[in-house]
């Protein structure tokens, strides 16, 4: 087994990692309605209520060292990641167009960007949930151990 | 030390995001700085109403909306501007007609420029706005009871107003404000120059450097 002080540092390194991709998605998004000036969709606004608070929880938890951070973090994780799968599976036309919730208007299937032909904006949220929630529930694990 | 990595890292985002910022917004007046030379015809359609001396050597356009309330407050100021620099604005509107309804809106206002009695009518359309705009019980048949106002044929203004030409118009100013990144009412470019920063006193600035930059003293 590893000393404490590492483990202790590795975990401290994966939250470090959370914290980072949490920032990076909040400003990219930001970046994308204030600077660009991409209208968010309904769904888009969803995945921000769930994606913005998770960088203040990141952040409280990595100065406090408070390994609740993870059960805290967790539930805001698993709602944004389903809404962000969701957006993408209307995104790719896997559910009828005809059942989406947001009619009026910015269309959730509105292409605005895709880089290198298929990061859209939607793929990119799912991208950033799936590897926060990837991490949240490793860190889970190691600190249930 | 794991401090110092938390505040560093916020720090870096931070500036990456202003830095973005700045860049994108330089690319994107360049951008359109660009396609002010090469398709003049996207900001000053043939079909667009304008205001203003045929002599004048700077072009205001405006996307704007019947229906939306900055742009109604913001034409007294817009107005102030051409009063003040007589014969060398010439404004140009467009339409971005962005809220529900406001359609409806724009065909009165093409319906009577047929009658010459455009700006008289808009006038009558941004005093009375309040009446029939309102965001949660929008009544746009109320606009009838105040067109009087502005001496207009009503039964002539009716039957134009059907005019399919003026659904080619509405087509065409929306594809333009699309192409141009108007997303939001009013817009404002001053011979192609965007109006980054929305504002009163930056248009002001806008109008004043490009006027300067005209009429050389």
């Amino acid at each position: 087994m590893t000393s404490p002080d590492t483990t202790a540092k590795a975990n401290w390194s994966l939250l470090f990692l959370c914290w980072l991709l949490a920032s990076m998605s909040t400003l990219g998004s930001l970046f994308f309605s204030e600077i660009m000036q991409f209208a968010p969709c309904i769904l888009c606004w969803y995945q921000r209520i769930f994606l913005f608070p998770l960088v203040f929880i990141f952040t409280t938890g990595l100065f406090s060292g408070d390994k609740s951070v993870t059960r805290y973090a967790l539930p805001l994780a698993v709602a944004g990641w389903l809404v962000a799968l969701y957006h993408n599976l209307l995104y790719a036309g896997i559910i009828p167009e005809s059942i989406q919730p947001c009619s009026r208007g910015v269309s959730c299937t509105e292409d605005y960007i895709s880089l290198f032909g298929f990061l859209t904006i939607p793929m990119l949220s799912l991208l950033s949930f799936s590897t926060i929630l990837a991490l949240l529930l490793i860190l889970n694990r190691r600190f249930s151990r | 030390m794991k401090k110092q990595i938390i505040i560093f890292s916020g720090i870096f985002l931070i500036l990456l995001f202003v830095l973005g910022g700045y860049i994108y917004k330089n690319q994107q007046a360049k951008k359109i700085g660009f396609l002010a030379q090469e398709h003049v015809e996207i900001f000053l359609r043939p079909h667009s109403p304008t205001l203003g001396s045929d002599k004048a050597k700077v072009y205001l356009v405006e996307f704007m909306d019947p229906a939306c309330e900055t742009c109604k407050s913001f034409h007294p100021f817009v107005k102030k501007l051409l009063a003040e620099n007589p014969d060398k604005i010439k404004l140009v509107l467009r339409y971005a007609p962005f809220h529900d309804g406001a359609d409806y809106f724009v065909k009165i206002l093409e319906a009577a420029k047929k009658q010459d009695k455009y700006w008289e009518t808009l006038e009558v359309m941004y005093q009375s706005q309040h009446y029939w705009a309102s965001h949660h019980n929008p009544q746009p048949e109320l606009i009838w009871l105040f067109l009087p106002g502005a001496a207009l044929d009503l039964e002539k203004l009716k039957n134009d107003m059907n005019d399919p030409a003026i659904e080619r118009i509405i087509t065409q100013d929306l594809a333009d404000a699309k192409a141009l990144n108007v997303t939001k009412t009013p817009g404002f470019f001053v011979n192609g120059k965007p109006l980054v920063t929305f504002g009163d006193t930056e248009l002001r600035q806008l109008l004043e450097a490009e006027i300067a930059a005209q009429y050389p003293r």
